[in-house]
């Protein structure tokens, strides 16, 4: 959406094309595999029988980032991965989201306090959108954060961002 | 020595024939003119659909065949060690626990079971059976992963969806016992935390019942279907003694031919007490130790388990559930090593302690650490498309590599 | 055989190699001598009687007390069913140890995780790699007085909790 965004104004055009793009982005959030650790066989139950992500849309797990909005960081984020976690968040291309599943993203987990070898947070690699907290969270929690991001996709606007006042 | 950028030549290379290709690559074609071919270095990266985890393999090819595998591992390395030197026993069983992740229960037994023989406490009767009972539900919720997703690295999409709504209802029980679904910290040092509820007995009878039917089901859909067979019979094939040597344990030492089972072999909790058999690979559709041993092997330690748990079912014991440990837990000075029968193999602990509440060592040998070392070996003159199926029936599980 | 069997048999095989014997524990165990190790491996391992061909783990631990690094090696029969430990002692300003990786392959991952962890290098390896860690990483980190990074190659990873 190069040409389009931060062109207009906000108004009527602008807000139905809104509805309509973040519409179709918020339906369709394809993830990428990124299970590292423990947080990985939760993100499966979700997308398997019981708890069906495939009918948020977002059931099509791909493989490559080139073809992912989604990173779901589940699992410990270690030193030796942390490079990995990067690029391939370079890799994925705009509009790109970062989902911390697990309390290991969030600040550490349980290994935040002797683990010499574990990045406390995934955010001090990558920005982040949606915290899901858990050890492992349940897959309802991880839906709910899912919920979480869909609500983040739907304010997003292409309009031209407003002028701050001076009084704020 | 070869310089690095000139290609091979080798006269007289011998192709396989891609026409009349045999899974036992009986007919081949001759070619006696040079073939100029390079070597390829493939990077099977950390972040990979069929590896399971983060594991990486670098892969050496000569085109297609596979000169070397050799995986790199310590992505996921979470220093479980150095935790075990500054925190006390019963504050490691979380730990435990994210090990094998799909199989918490049976390494909270491994820790608990070491510490018990450490400290010189007993469990008692009805804490040991439903330890047993908990520790084979678990078995065949993990083995359920590994159908799920090894029919996945293979390209069959359902046995994933079919696993994974049976191991839901184990997961329902396990939540019933003790609130959690994947990393439990149920059993734990004396005999387990709580006792189980009203009615779970009868319901752990009752998904036993459901699941009798599922194996044939299984067996109809992923393990006797052809392609499968075609993709996993005859490749990566481990003789008996190399297995041996490289400290292979579980269903894929098992799947080798040996009869080699901890259950058995040095029977611990109550083991000695129930009938089961050691199930091993016989070579049904390929050589014996191939992949589709490795993989039968574990459908049919599912029937097993389940045969298992309704013998413990039926003779559970009334009284209590957990020995009477003390808070501070400071066993005497000494040193242990103690292994259990896990889904993946013998999971192994050694702890030396000083007297104090805190380990001075704590050493977890993990089963898939010493099951991924032979991946070099096996992976010799198989084709890259056989890299998954390999991994997926060795069926490793990178918390334990790593730790 | 029972373990006093086992410590006996490899007494009166390697006499002045055998520096310590503890049957009496949990962990029956004997102590061998670096260099009389590698002989005593193959020892135990082709011995009719003894035949131990499953080396279960390669454990090492640091005793900074008594200025040592010692290598725990666990030991099972799959013929006979008996189990057996045997530790090798090397100081701990130049720790090197005999490598039993063409004895046991099991040996050849854990010696290099002993080697990243703890600093203990096994001579005749054939790839005595970190295993675990990164190819960089400075230090041995399960040593006693190991000072936890506060990061490494531009990534934080200081303790979030009371550091």
């Amino acid at each position: 959406m190069g040409w389009i965004e931060n062109r207009f104004e906000k108004g009527i055009l602008v807000t139905s094309l809104d509805a309509a793009l973040n519409w179709a982005r918020q339906s369709s959030v394809w993830p990428m595999t990124f299970g590292l650790a423990c947080c990985a066989i939760e993100m499966m139950a979700t997308g398997a029988a019981r708890f069906d992500l495939d009918r948020f849309g977002a059931g099509a797990f791909r493989a490559t980032p080139r073809q992912s909005d989604l990173m779901i960081v589940a699992g410990t984020v270690t030193c030796k991965m942390a490079t990995r976690l990067r690029r391939l968040y370079d890799q994925m291309p705009e509009p790109k989201y970062v989902l911390a599943m697990g309390a290991c993203t969030i600040g550490g987990g349980p290994y935040a306090k002797y683990g010499y070898h574990v990045v406390k947070g995934v955010d001090l690699i990558v920005p982040v959108d949606v915290y899901v907290p858990g050890c492992p969270p349940r897959p309802e929690a991880l839906m709910e954060g899912l919920m979480r991001l869909q609500d983040k996709i739907r304010k997003q606007t292409i309009a031209k961002a407003r002028p701050q006042s001076a009084q704020g | 020595m070869r310089e690095h950028g000139q290609p091979i030549t080798t006269p007289g290379l011998v192709i396989p024939d891609p026409v009349n290709y045999d899974i036992g690559r009986e007919k081949v074609v001759e070619t006696d003119s040079d073939l100029r071919t390079e070597e390829m270095l493939i990077n099977m990266g950390p972040q990979h659909p069929s590896t399971h985890g983060v594991l990486r393999v670098m892969l050496r090819t000569d085109g297609e065949l596979i000169l070397e595998a050799t995986p790199h591992i310590g992505y996921l390395h979470r220093c479980a060690e150095k935790i075990g030197e500054n925190v006390q026993y019963h504050q490691f069983v979380p730990y435990t626990d994210r090990f094998d992740y799909l199989a918490a229960m049976n390494n909270n037994l491994a820790y608990a079971m070491a510490v018990e023989k450490l400290a010189g406490i007993e469990a008692p009767k009805r804490a040991q059976y439903i330890r047993v009972i908990v520790a084979e539900l678990n078995r065949i919720a993990s083995h359920l992963v590994m159908f799920g997703t090894y029919g996945l690295d293979m390209g069959a999409f359902t046995p994933f969806i079919y696993g994974f709504r049976e191991r839901e209802l184990i997961l329902d029980l396990f939540e019933a016992a003790c609130g959690a679904r994947l990393t439990y910290s149920y059993v734990t040092i004396g005999g387990v935390r709580e006792d189980l509820p009203e009615g779970w007995v009868r319901k752990a009878g009752e998904f036993l019942d459901y699941f009798q039917p599922k194996i044939k089901e299984y067996n109809d859909l992923l393990s006797y279907n052809q392609i499968f067979i075609k993709r996993t019979a005859n490749v990566g094939v481990i003789p008996a003694d190399r297995a041996i040597a490289y400290g292979l344990s579980g269903p894929v030492l098992r799947g080798s031919g040996v009869k080699w089972d901890l259950r058995k072999a040095t029977p611990d909790l109550v083991y000695d007490q129930l009938e089961f058999d050691i199930c091993v690979g016989e070579g049904r559709m390929g050589q014996v130790g191939d992949s589709w041993d490795r993989y039968f092997v574990r459908i049919l330690e599912m029937v097993q388990s389940a045969r298992i748990v309704r013998q413990a079912l039926a003779k559970l014991p009334s009284g209590d559930y957990r020995a009477k440990v003390p808070r501070l837990l400071k066993p005497p000075p000494g040193e242990v090593y103690y292994e259990t029968e896990n889904p993946r193999g013998q999971l192994g602990f050694y702890i030396v302690s000083d007297g104090s509440p805190v380990p001075y060592r704590l050493k977890a040998r993990g089963p898939s650490f010493c099951n991924l070392s032979i991946l070099n070996e096996v992976a010799k003159d198989c084709l890259l498309g056989d890299i998954p199926a390999i991994l997926g029936s060795i069926d490793v599980v990178m918390g334990e590599v790593d730790r | 055989m029972t373990p006093q069997e086992i410590c006996k048999r490899l007494c009166d095989r390697f006499g002045q190699g055998v520096l310590a014997t503890d049957i009496a524990g949990k962990h029956p165990h004997a102590v061998v001598a670096p260099d009389a190790w590698r002989a005593a491996a193959e020892f135990l391992r082709d011995d009719p009687e003894l035949k131990f061909d499953y080396l279960r783990a390669v454990s090492g631990v640091d005793y900074p007390k008594e200025s040592k690094l010692v290598s725990v090696y666990d030991l099972i029969s799959t013929a006979y069913r008996h189990t057996f430990a045997v530790k090798v002692e090397t100081p701990r300003e130049n720790p090197h140890i005999p490598s039993v990786a063409g004895v046991w392959p099991t040996a050849e991952w854990h010696e290099r995780e002993a080697y990243d962890l703890l600093g203990i290098v096994y001579d005749g390896h054939p790839n005595l790699t970190r295993i675990l860690l990164p190819e960089d990483w400075q230090g041995h980190p399960l040593r006693k007085d190991y000072v936890f990074p506060k990061e490494y190659n531009g990534i934080p990873c200081a303790s979030t909790v009371n550091p």
